[in-house]
């Protein structure tokens, strides 16, 4: 078990429209079996960061690094090809399509005997699929949506997962099942990053997180650190009396 | 009334699903109405005429019909290399044209170049081949019975399975293979595609290879039952996109279903009002599937 | 002398299609590059307009109808109606449609037109079509020059009142609406504006200025066939208004008269360089030519020569295949 970052992002700036990026010049860096968690006010940038490691949104300047190799530019789908899974925070699984297909989408490339061992250890970590198959993935509940977006994501056995606020949308005891199965991730050696407005939960299982405002970085240390610090709770955690902001309060 | 007319209507019926099958593929996942796609209709019925004429001159036996069929080994073997010739140049219009006005974003742009192209591909044609009807053999045919008062010859039988054939292909490919399944992906968004690993853009090569070589089926069938003209794909334009909307964009049986409704309602038009009002019938199921259900049988609109 | 009588004659017919041309992309430019409406059945309402004003004036023939013997003045006028009135319908039940089912749709309108033209014979005549359709300035048909002369005044007055209209239209108060709607359509309902009825006037409009083409095409030819209105009109209409610039209506009669011009000399060219026989091969050969610069100017200049920057494409929604990190697709 190395302590060097499977995950380094360098002074990234990235945005949508060429000239005006939202991140500007974020580092966050993630090692094997941690949990990041990227925590901050509305509109900081914390899933336009993660979209643009995950090569959905155009870089402007910057490095990516996974285990010192260079992706910055890499197109979305080698992402996932080099080890890096993105789970969106909407839209997530394909409505269309049946719980198994959405699997094996997952899993598309791999000779079949591994895909099938692969998707058959999906099904055994996570229950529920396996009893819905067959079911279109439109026809879950946003849960058990959730659920088959990280399980999707988990098939490729990658070094480093990317969740864009998992748990939004989900009831309380959906949230504390689904960070029970980060955790369950966690323990393989997998680095999970996470975008959380839920930053109580998140806080709770990462190991480190940092604080973003405005596309920079504000604030970085373990979780505990900065669960217990008071001020940056209250100011950009939502923690605290001074929970409702008028940027906040949505 | 015999029902000679039912078994024409299922015939042309089958044609137009077949180009339906292409149109419904490639309108859900490029989304755009690609008028072009009638083109490859006809480009692809006279690559076939053209590959027969050049195998039949290095190999004369080849032009002998295969019995019962009034084709030989030469139209077959010059189908099998037409399709994914017509696709490749389905691919070519791709890129020389569409990609561009995708990277650019404005969706109607491409509509109106796919016009555009269309015009320009069947000039062409008519350029190279002349407007006279052009045929794959000058072997007659005579139609056998198959009761209820209809006969039919054994052109159009082999029409008929290679139908089937080409449409149980494509569901079943869309359905359980690797590449169906990122088709389907794509075709339900693009973005989720690329975020989970799928190469978005050979997905899309492969959409304009299946969309032209389906085509080109259709125009090979309708150049051996019918006749080969250059304005053949243009006339088959508005019947393949309105059974493909009837069957719901993205649904392959739903196209094999509109087809069929709209070669025997056309049928039936003819019997009642002539068979000059043929091509109406197409226009006026549209407006009827656009007014009432814009989702078509199928239901779900991709996108 | 005779040599310039004969240029000066050329060059006005020249301009009377030109122009005739021209009224057609000025009622596209109204449908298309102030409203956004995609509508690829433009020989449609051309031959509605044509085919009404022949019905109005001319003279009665047993087992057709119409008939009228009118003044070509109201022929004109009963032309713009039919045709505004026959847009106004095909927009009532279609302008809701997402853009590309409203091209589909029209394209259908536009064979289905056809197929009227050419069979319903007691109302066009048929594959016949109709003739005997009077001429403004019959009288002048001996003396080639003063006829040439008299029909560019006359589609030239036509052209520029229909100009003037359009114009004035754009600029007022509707215009503008016509403009917010396109712009950011959910902010003019907000302002209690029904964007459906603004852009069902402009279809109408757009619809009746093209009928008013067929309509003095018809005139000035003096006979109508349904030959004249296929998809190669359309096209051509959409090739003159892309060339000349979307959105601008200096663009649409700019285009007109540079599109007619290529046509022209292309077809000079043509006739010159292919036998007898191959005419129709040529021609075909032109209008490959017309296609690769109508998809050469949407793809490398799609404002065209006057139209603006931020041209209708800019506001069309878009294409749903996005591509992002400067992936190529395809």
């Amino acid at each position: 078990m190395t302590s060097l970052p499977v995950l380094e992002v360098c002074e990234l700036v990235a945005g949508y429209e060429p000239g005006a990026p939202v991140v500007r010049g974020v580092s966050v860096s993630a090692r094997r079996g941690e949990i990041v968690a990227l925590l901050g006010p509305n509109g900081a940038g914390k899933s336009t960061l993660l979209k643009a490691v995950a090569g959905l949104v155009p870089v402007e300047s910057g490095e990516v690094r996974l285990e010192g190799v260079d992706v910055t530019r890499l197109v979305a789908h080698r992402m996932v090809l080099a080890g890096l899974a993105f789970v969106p925070q909407t839209d997530n699984v394909f409505a269309t399509l049946s719980v198994h297909d959405n699997l094996e989408l997952g899993v598309a490339g791999l000779p079949t005997k591994v895909r099938r061992a692969r998707i058959e250890q999906a099904y055994a970590l996570f229950g529920d699929l396996a009893r819905q198959r067959r079911l279109l993935g439109g026809r879950l509940s946003g849960g058990q949506r959730q659920m088959l977006a990280i399980a999707r994501a988990l098939l490729v056995q990658p070094k480093v997962l990317l969740l864009d606020e998992p748990s939004a949308g989900l009831s309380p005891k959906m949230v504390g099942d689904t960070f029970r199965k980060l955790s369950e991730v966690r323990a393989t050696g997998t680095a999970i990053v996470l975008v959380e407005q839920n930053t109580r939960a998140a806080l709770a299982i990462a190991d480190r997180a940092y604080v973003l405002v405005g596309g920079r970085n504000r604030h970085a240390g373990s979780a505990a650190e900065l669960a217990a610090d008071s001020s940056i709770a209250q100011l950009y955690l939502g923690l605290g009396p001074q929970r409702m902001t008028a940027r906040e309060g949505l | 009334m015999s029902l000679q007319f039912f078994a024409d209507g299922v015939i042309a019926g089958a044609m137009i699903a077949l180009g339906a099958s292409g149109v419904t593929l490639t309108y859900s996942i490029l989304r755009f109405a690609n008028f072009a796609q009638g083109e490859f209709v006809s480009w692809g019925g006279y690559f076939a005429l053209s590959l027969a004429g050049w195998i039949g001159s290095l190999a004369a036996s080849a032009i002998e019909p295969l019995e019962p069929l009034s084709v030989g080994w030469s139209v077959l073997l010059a189908l099998l290399v037409a399709m994914p010739l017509t696709g490749l140049l389905a691919w070519l219009l791709d890129v020389a044209l569409f990609a561009r006005l995708r990277r650019r974003g404005a969706a109607i742009a491409l509509v109106m170049a796919s016009f555009g192209a269309s015009m320009a591909l069947r000039a062409l044609l008519e350029v190279v081949y002349s407007t006279r009807p052009a045929y794959f053999s000058r072997e007659l045919q005579i139609a056998v019975p198959v009761g209820h008062g209809i006969r039919v010859t054994p052109d159009q039988i082999a029409l008929l399975v290679t139908t089937a054939v080409l449409v149980a292909g494509l569901h079943l490919m869309l359905a359980y293979t690797r590449t169906g399944r990122s088709m389907r992906a794509v075709s339900e968004s693009p973005e989720l595609a690329r975020v989970i690993g799928i190469d978005v853009a050979r997905i899309i090569r492969i959409t304009w290879f299946v969309g032209g070589g389906l085509a080109c089926a259709a125009g090979v069938l309708l150049g051996l039952v019918v006749q080969l003209r250059p304005a053949m794909g243009f006339d088959l334009l508005l019947p393949m996109f309105a059974a493909a909307i009837l069957g719901g964009i993205g649904s392959v049986p739903g196209a094999l279903a509109g087809g069929l409704i709209i070669g025997i309602a056309e049928a039936l038009a003819v019997q009642f009002v002539g068979a000059e009002w043929r091509a109406g019938v197409a226009f006026a199921v549209l407006v009827l599937v656009l007014l009432i259900r814009p989702t078509g049988l199928a239901g779900r609109m991709a996108g | 002398m005779t040599d310039f009588a004969g240029v000066l004659s050329y060059v006005s017919f020249f301009m009377v299609f030109a122009l005739i041309n021209g009224i057609a992309v000025l009622g596209l430019n109204l449908q298309w590059g102030q409203t956004g409406l995609f509508n690829v059945g433009v020989a449609a309402f051309v031959a509605i307009g044509a085919y009404t004003s022949a019905l109005l004036t001319t003279p009665a023939v047993a087992g057709h109808f119409g008939g009228y013997e009118l003044p070509i003045v109201a022929g004109w006028a009963g032309a713009m109606l039919v045709a505004g009135g026959v847009s106004a319908l095909v927009g009532f039940a279609t302008l809701r449609l997402r853009s590309d089912y409203l091209a589909i749709t029209t394209f259908g309108v536009a064979v289905t037109v056809g197929l009227i033209t050419q069979n319903a014979e007691r109302l066009t005549g048929g594959s016949f079509g109709m003739s005997f359709i009077p001429r403004p300035f019959a009288d002048l048909a001996q003396r080639p020059l003063a006829f040439a002369l008299a029909s560019v005044a006359l589609v030239g007055i036509v052209v520029a009142l229909v100009y003037l209209a359009l114009e004035r239209l754009v600029q007022s108060p509707w215009g503008r609406v016509l403009r917010a709607i396109r712009e950011d359509e959910r902010a003019a309902a907000s302002l209690g504006k029904n964007p459906a009825r603004y852009r069902l006037q402009a279809f109408a409009i757009g619809g009746a200025v093209m009928g008013l083409s067929g309509a003095v095409h018809a005139h000035v030819i003096g006979f109508i066939a349904p030959e004249n209105y296929q998809s190669s009109l359309t096209f051509q209409v959409w090739t003159m208004l892309i060339v000349g610039g979307a959105g601008s209506n200096r663009g649409a009669l700019a285009g007109a008269v540079l599109v007619w011009a290529l046509w022209s000399m292309t077809g000079f060219a043509t006739g010159v360089a292919f036998p007898a026989d191959e005419q129709a091969r040529a021609a075909a050969l032109r209008i490959v030519a017309i296609g690769v610069l109508l998809a050469a100017v949407i793809v490398l200049r799609p404002r065209g020569l006057f139209g603006a920057a931020s041209g209708p494409a800019a506001h069309a929604p878009k294409a749903a295949v996005p591509t992002v990190s400067g992936e190529t697709e395809g």
